[in-house]
């Protein structure tokens, strides 16, 4: 074998024509956007092991472990039922308060893990990515994945809760499915898109926690919908009812509840809810995809 | 063996890797007033510092070499494997190409640590691209080669409660279950024990008869020595030389002992 070649001595085509010719690719190329995507659906069985591998991981220490998974919005539901049912017995000139807030809660609380997880996506995996290559929206997407799924158990527990204060169970009911899945669209996307910001942007982590709060008060989470009709006009009430958050959450109201006083009509909210999964689950993907080669320098 | 036949699997021209620090800053630098006296006069530089590590690099790798990096401490060879891996930008001018997707295995690779062995292997060979099929028939091999289960039931307890060597066995093991094109080894073979290392540089050399090329940085020189026959001294990140391993030792040998 010629293992002695000095490469000093090497008279040959040059680089770039070596490497076409043995079909070389520069390193660290950005695949385009089609090829990115297959990429990821063959990595499909990893984006799965890797969301439970991470709820593993964090409920490995715990005593309860799994448990946990339905413990958690049952405490949620619990801190919003002593405080607002039960200390000061809000109502707002709502029926039914208590089901009412825990949609609210339950269903803002999803996005916003996704996105309190999301914005570490990349910063929080650096091992990882260093080590090995796998298309790196896998993390983010996994992370929504994992939020989906305890999404699914506190969804049982804001069923029973809407079921035990009384609203009957209705058709209507089967609309939270396109709704949730909608939503989580829109989550993926958001995951993507605060991901990329987190690799870079490292303030952005104590900063999420400031505009999340924000946007809970601006999503009638707390509060009846109708305080912001009251209140607002002009461009402010329109801003505030194109709030992708607010949306989902009157969607989930409207399909879980009777007689709720809704920010718009049903086909208004579902327009809005595909328009905002569409645009956050592109934009969020394309964004992502850009910065793909950047992440893990530094 | 004709120049023609060879195949090359990584070509790198001309490559210049410049590092840019963020937030190497002294404590002096980093109280609240200057971080808000750096925003105000718009002076971000401080925080931002420039390492150019490689400088002007030039080479073709072969398929079925492996090749040894050596270079004193900070000379730029693990930054020179992880631009080959895509890792890290080339400055404009130059370039590295390489076959398929590099993989870089290095010291530093962390799998998640609360996870057991076992499930760190499914996560690691999904990662590499592996169908869940093959992941099934390999993990047993794996968990064996890495030989952490020598002493008790290892696999099935946390990442955490491994010692330094043996979750290094078991990141070389788990990079090592896949047939690589080119395979970035940064001083992994000098974590574990003398049997392992036996073991993993068969397993280096078997590697490269699949074809492939392999890139070993090692401060070892008996590892050097024994898996590589070709042997690239990097010096301040330029090639000091490069040829078969025994003569670029001695030259090596020789500059160490000034």
């Amino acid at each position: 074998m010629a293992q002695t070649t000095v490469v000093e001595s090497y008279t040959g085509p040059s680089p770039q024509e070596l490497a076409r010719k043995h079909g070389l690719g520069a390193a660290g190329r950005l695949p385009s956007l089609p090829e990115y995507t297959r990429e990821i659906w063959s990595y499909r069985h990893f984006i799965w092991e890797f969301a439970g591998a991470k709820v593993a991981a964090s409920l490995g220490t715990t005593r309860l472990g799994m448990i946990w998974q339905v413990l958690t919005p049952l405490f949620n539901a619990g801190v919003y039922y002593v405080i607002f049912g039960v200390l000061l017995n809000t109502k707002h000139g709502v029926n039914n308060f208590i089901p009412y807030l825990c949609t609210g809660v339950f269903i803002f609380g999803y996005t916003q893990s996704v996105v309190q997880a999301g914005v570490q996506a990349i910063s929080g995996n650096l091992g990882l990515i260093r080590a090995l290559h796998f298309p790196r929206a896998s993390l983010p997407l996994s992370i929504t994945l994992v939020e989906a799924r305890n999404m699914i158990a506190s969804m049982a527990v804001l069923v029973t809760i809407v079921l035990v204060t009384g609203e009957p169970l209705t058709w209507e009911w089967l609309l939270l499915v396109p709704a949730l899945i909608l939503q989580t669209i829109f989550n993926a996307g958001f995951a993507m898109l605060v991901g990329r910001l987190g690799s870079t942007l490292h303030d952005l982590r104590q900063l999420i926690p400031f505009i999340m709060r924000v946007w809970m008060y601006s999503s009638a989470v707390l509060y009846p919908v109708t305080q912001f009709t009251a209140h607002l006009h002009g461009w402010k009430l329109a801003l505030v009812e194109a709030n992708p958050m607010l949306v989902y959450i009157e969607l989930m109201r409207h399909a879980l509840m009777e007689n709720v006083t809704l920010a718009g009509t049903p086909m208004r909210l579902w327009t809005l809810a595909i328009f905002w999964a569409i645009v956050m689950g592109i934009g969020g993907y394309a964004y992502f995809w850009r910065g793909e080669k950047g992440y893990g320098r530094g | 063996m004709a120049d023609e036949e060879r195949v090359p699997t990584v070509i790198a021209h001309n490559a210049h890797i410049i590092y840019r620090i963020h937030g190497s800053v002294s404590a002096a630098q980093n109280s609240p007033v200057s971080s808000f006296k750096r925003l105000v006069t718009r002076t971000k530089s401080a925080a931002v510092r420039e390492v150019h590590a490689v400088k002007g690099v030039s080479f073709v790798a072969y398929k079925g070499e492996a090749i040894g990096l050596i270079g004193t401490n900070g000379s730029g060879k693990s930054t020179l494997l992880r631009a080959i891996a895509g890792l890290l930008p080339v400055e404009p001018g130059g370039a590295i190409y390489a076959a398929g997707q590099p993989s870089l295995l290095g010291v530093n690779a962390a799998l998640m640590n609360d996870l057991s062995g076992e499930r760190n292997v499914t996560l690691g060979c999904l990662a590499m691209g592996m169908t869940p099929a093959e992941v099934k028939a390999q993990v047993q091999d794996i968990i064996e080669f890495s030989g952490i289960n020598e002493r008790g039931d290892f696999s099935s307890l946390p990442m955490r409660t491994y010692s330094s060597g043996m979750g290094a066995r078991l990141r070389f093991a788990i990079a090592a279950a896949k047939k690589h094109d080119v395979l970035l080894i940064d001083e992994a073979l000098a974590t574990g024990d003398a049997k392992f290392r036996k073991r993993s540089e068969q397993r280096v050399r078997d590697l490269r008869e699949e074809a492939g090329t392999v890139f070993l940085v090692s401060h070892s020189e008996q590892s050097i020595r024994d898996t590589c026959e070709r042997s690239i001294w990097l010096e301040s990140g330029v090639i000091k030389a490069d040829g078969p391993t025994e003569d670029v030792m001695k030259e090596y040998e020789s500059y160490v002992k000034k």
